[in-house]
Parts: structure tokens; C-alpha cells; sequence
């Protein structure tokens, strides 16, 4: 393998780090200016204001809390339900499988606007007939409606992969159906089912159209706060908001890097 | 695990939560504020065509321009070393996890009239002025937004292409054009279609991004969906529906595509 790779001439690193900049520099100026003294793009000094205005915020710490307990909540029903699907999916053959499957992308490929506008008529006339009214709980079904088809993509290849003897060999063992399943089947499905909730909470903290159309008139999230600050007049409070984010991002992202190295190292230390 | 029970809560929850929205969406295409059946939800729609065909337009435009950076990019990650190709690939992943409109915001910021473009270009004695507001900009976001998309699937099919049949092609007498036409390309296609489709649907259909940075002419259908359907769900539903079925011509011609490649 080795013998045939050649390295990259310097023209291909100069571009790859053109393109790192290109990623990277408009996250880069955000945090800059969030220490600006300033409420300008023109630097006034270096302050930590904006920091002290972000955390007195309610209405952004308030939707911060929301935004989370949002992810928290729809990743992990997501994944119940999503693996629960897998698991029954995969005993299905033929056309009935196939229709099942493409029903289940259909949030991957429709266009989240529309998503969102089909769930809100949804709603809306769920609400007109039950009585209630759009906010936490609607958007929280969107958001699982929008992880659930991501788990099950995730967990369905180590069904297809695992080794259905162990299942039996369990049942033979003494366990019940579901010991088998909790006891032993879980533990190869486990990368799967972690992938699939990662994604999961990643894709409900970054949703914002869907969270749009099925929020109702009081719900706020911390996409529909940073849209109204946005709409109403930049704020730098949004670049420390930034920052904090961009921090956050990169520390669970160091984390599940840090985790697949151990899984490698674990794959090869079996083989 | 023998049994397809564990699946049936999510068939009834894709029935409730995914096929009834759809078509309520095309009923309410189809009838007017009253309930009755009426086509006027088209016709109205039919008003925004114009808009349909810009916001093809930029995400053509958008997709053919992630597509030109990624390629030659994936091509080069896959020469790396195994573990810095994982970083790599993490690296790029990152501002992805950005929230979608703090990485729009920080454009404004970057292209706003003495934003640190504005001054940089003042110093070299380019007039101060604002880079906002017209289609370049628009392309511009929309390429920072999706150019993740298209550089993951390309790499990934690259780098799972076998070693064996490069050297073979070597061994064959192939230099590296030709390896690179005859061996690497052609197998990268389906990686290239799932790119394509990856950028192309989200910037056809997005809002904001062009409320944000373009220019009045440059709105998109899917700020007009979202201008229209607060106060008429008839028209908005009409142009969602047929903004989901151009959506799924075009997904259906990409596999086309896709298959096509594989058989040959």
C-alpha cells in the first residue's frame, strides 16, 4: 500500500491550507470580535463585556437550557425508538422492507423547510381538534421525527453484520428473549446506537427551520434566539455566544475522536 | 430479535409523523381557504417561477463550486497518513457543528462595510463599501455552508478504493493520468452523485441564507415559502409540494446516474 501512495507535493498543502482558512477564518474573526470593546466591527479595545452580558441574558440563557434539554431528551427517545426499529426492520424481507426504509429517509431527503411547514399544518390541526397549542412538546416530536431515520441508518449495518448466533446461543444459555437482547445483542450493536444518538444530539442543537415552523408563538430555542437578535440589530453578545459554542464543539469533538482511536486500538488488539 | 414487533412503534409513528403531514401538505395544495378543491394555489405559485428558477440557479452555481474545491481535496486527504487523514477530517467537520446561522452572521460581519474585508481592501486603496447584498455572496455562504457535504462522500468512496487494483494498473503500465482516469475516477462517481445530492437539495431549498447576505432580487423558494405561508397556507403548500417533487425528479435522476455508473 505504501509503495503506491505518493505524498502530497506542496501545491497540495498550500491548497488544503487555503481551504482550512476558508473553513476556518470566518469562525475566527466571530471570536475576535466578541473580546472587542466595541458594538462595531472597529476595534475599540479588548474587553470581556460581551461574556458579563451573555450570562445576564435570560432570554439567551433561558433558551440555551431549552435547546439542550431539547437535544438531551429527542436524541435519546430518538434512539430507543430507533433502535427498537432497526432491530424489527431488519426482520423484514423484500418489498415491505424496502417501502418501510424509504419511508424512513424521507426526513433525510425532504427538505427541512418542508418538514417543517407539513408538521406545523400537522399540528396546528392536531391543536385545533385536541386544544393545545404548538411549543416544547411539538418541537420536540419534530426533532425526533428528524433523528429517529439517522439512528436507524446507524444501527442497521451491525445488525446486517452481527453474528446471529450469539442471540441463539444466549437463548441457549438460559437467558430469555430479553436478557439476550440487553445481556448480549446490545453490546454489538453498541458503536452503532452511540453514533446514531451522537448525531442525533448534534443535528437537534443545530436545527433551526424545523424548530421555526413547529414552535409556536413562545417556544424559544437558542437557533430562534440568535435569529430574532440577528433580525433586530447584531449584537456582539452573539460573537461571545459564538465562542462559547465554537469551545464547546471542539471539546466533544476531541472526545468522540478520542474514542474511536480507543475502539480502533481495540479492534486491532482482538485481531 | 427474531421478531419484527420491536418496529412497530415507529411505523405508526412514520404514519402519524411523516406520511399524514405529506399529505396534508398536498391536500391543502389542492384546495382552497374553504376546503373546496381548487387549482388557484398553483396558479398563485406559478407568480414565484421566477424565483424557483434563481434559487436552481445559485445552488447550481453553489454545488458545481463545492464540487471543483472538494474534489481535488479528497483526492489529496486520501494520500495522508491514516491517522492525519482522521484529523483532518475532523477538522473540516467542525464548523459544520457551528450553528447554521452563527456561521451566516459571521459572513455579514466579514463582508459588511468596514468589516475586516472592507478595511483590508482600503488599505490597498479600494474605496470602502459593503460586499453584501448581491448573488456572489449568496453563492459565497452557501459554498461555506455545504462544502463539508460534498467533501465527505467524495473522500470516503476514495478512500475505500482497493490498493491492489491501482497497483495493478501501474503493473498494467498506467502512469498516473491514466491510473487516476481509468481506475480512480470512475470509481469516486458514486461519492461524487451523493456530494452533488447532498448540496444541491439544502441550497435549493434553504432560507435565510439569501435574506441574510443577498440582495433584494436574490431571494430564494424557500424564503418565499416561509413569507407565504404565515398567511396563506394554500399557496405555500402548493409551492412546498412542488418544490418536493422537482427535490425527488432530481433524486431520482442521481440514482439513475449512480446505478448506471456501478453496472458499467
Amino acid at each position: 500500500m505504501n509503495r503506491i501512495k505518493r505524498k502530497n507535493g506542496v501545491a497540495s498543502k498550500i491548497y488544503i491550507a487555503l481551504i482550512m482558512i476558508f473553513l476556518y477564518a470566518p469562525i475566527a474573526v466571530l471570536i475576535i470580535y466578541s473580546f472587542n470593546k466595541g458594538k462595531t466591527t472597529v476595534w475599540k479595545g479588548f474587553s470581556l463585556k460581551w461574556y458579563e452580558a451573555l450570562f445576564r441574558d435570560d432570554n439567551i440563557m433561558n433558551a440555551l437550557a431549552n435547546t439542550l434539554i431539547i437535544a438531551v431528551l429527542a436524541s435519546i427517545f430518538a434512539t430507543i425508538l430507533g433502535t427498537m426499529a432497526a432491530v424489527g426492520i431488519s426482520n423484514f424481507r423484500g418489498k415491505k422492507r424496502m417501502i418501510i426504509q424509504n419511508v424512513s429517509n424521507i426526513p433525510i431527503i425532504s427538505p427541512d423547510i418542508v418538514m417543517g411547514v407539513s408538521l406545523m399544518l400537522l399540528f396546528s390541526f392536531l391543536g385545533v381538534i385536541f386544544g393545545f397549542e404548538m411549543g416544547f412538546f411539538t418541537v420536540l416530536i419534530s426533532h425526533i421525527c428528524f433523528c429517529v431515520p439517522f439512528v436507524v441508518l446507524n444501527v442497521m449495518p451491525r445488525i446486517t453484520k452481527m453474528d446471529r448466533s450469539i442471540y441463539d446461543a444466549a437463548l441457549d444459555l438460559g437467558c430469555n428473549q430479553w436478557q439476550a437482547f440487553y445481556k448480549v445483542v446490545i453490546h454489538e450493536l453498541m458503536p452503532g446506537i452511540v453514533s446514531g444518538l451522537l448525531m442525533s444530539f448534534t443535528y437537534s442543537l443545530d436545527d433551526f427551520i424545523i424548530s421555526y415552523f413547529t414552535r409556536g408563538a413562545k417556544f424559544q430555542n437558542l437557533s430562534i434566539e440568535i435569529y430574532s437578535m440577528t433580525h433586530r440589530r447584531i449584537s456582539p453578545k452573539i460573537n461571545a455566544l459564538s465562542a462559547l459554542l465554537f469551545l464547546a464543539v471542539l471539546v466533544i469533538m476531541i472526545i468522540i475522536n478520542l474514542r474511536d482511536r480507543h475502539e480502533e486500538k481495540v479492534r486491532s488488539a482482538r485481531t | 430479535m427474531k421478531s419484527r414487533k420491536p418496529s412497530i412503534p415507529y411505523i405508526i409513528w412514520m404514519v402519524v409523523f411523516t406520511m399524514i403531514p405529506i399529505v396534508m401538505i398536498g391536500c391543502t395544495a389542492f384546495t382552497d381557504k374553504n376546503g373546496n378543491f381548487s387549482l388557484d394555489a398553483f396558479s398563485n405559485a406559478l407568480f414565484y417561477s421566477e424565483v424557483f428558477l434563481k434559487s436552481l440557479w445559485i445552488a447550481f452555481l453553489s454545488t458545481v463550486i463545492c464540487l471543483v474545491l472538494a474534489y481535488p481535496l479528497a483526492y489529496m486527504l486520501t494520500k495522508m497518513k491514516q491517522s492525519s487523514q482522521n484529523t483532518m477530517i475532523m477538522l473540516f467537520m467542525i464548523p459544520m457543528w457551528m450553528n447554521f446561522l452563527l456561521r451566516i452572521y459571521a459572513w455579514i460581519m466579514i463582508l459588511q462595510e468596514n468589516g475586516p474585508l472592507d478595511n483590508f481592501l482600503a488599505i490597498l486603496g479600494i474605496p470602502h463599501s459593503s460586499y453584501l447584498g448581491n448573488t456572489a455572496a449568496v453563492v459565497l455562504g452557501m459554498v461555506y455552508e455545504y462544502l463539508p457535504f460534498m467533501i465527505l462522500p467524495i473522500y470516503t468512496v476514495m478512500s475505500k478504493i482497493d490498493g491492489g487494483l491501482i497497483e495493478a494498473a501501474r503493473d498494467l503500465g498506467s502512469g498516473n493520468v491514466t491510473v487516476f482516469k481509468k481506475v480512480i475516477f470512475p470509481l469516486s462517481i458514486p461519492g461524487v452523485i451523493s456530494g452533488i445530492t447532498m448540496v444541491f437539495v439544502p441550497s435549493a431549498s434553504t432560507f435565510l441564507v439569501s435574506q441574510y447576505l443577498g440582495g433584494t432580487d436574490d431571494i430564494m423558494i424557500g424564503d418565499v415559502i416561509d413569507k407565504v405561508f404565515w398567511t396563506d397556507q394554500n399557496t405555500g403548500s402548493a409551492i412546498s409540494l412542488i418544490l418536493m417533487v422537482f427535490i425527488l425528479i432530481f433524486l431520482i435522476i442521481m440514482n439513475l446516474f449512480g446505478d448506471e455508473e456501478a453496472i458499467a
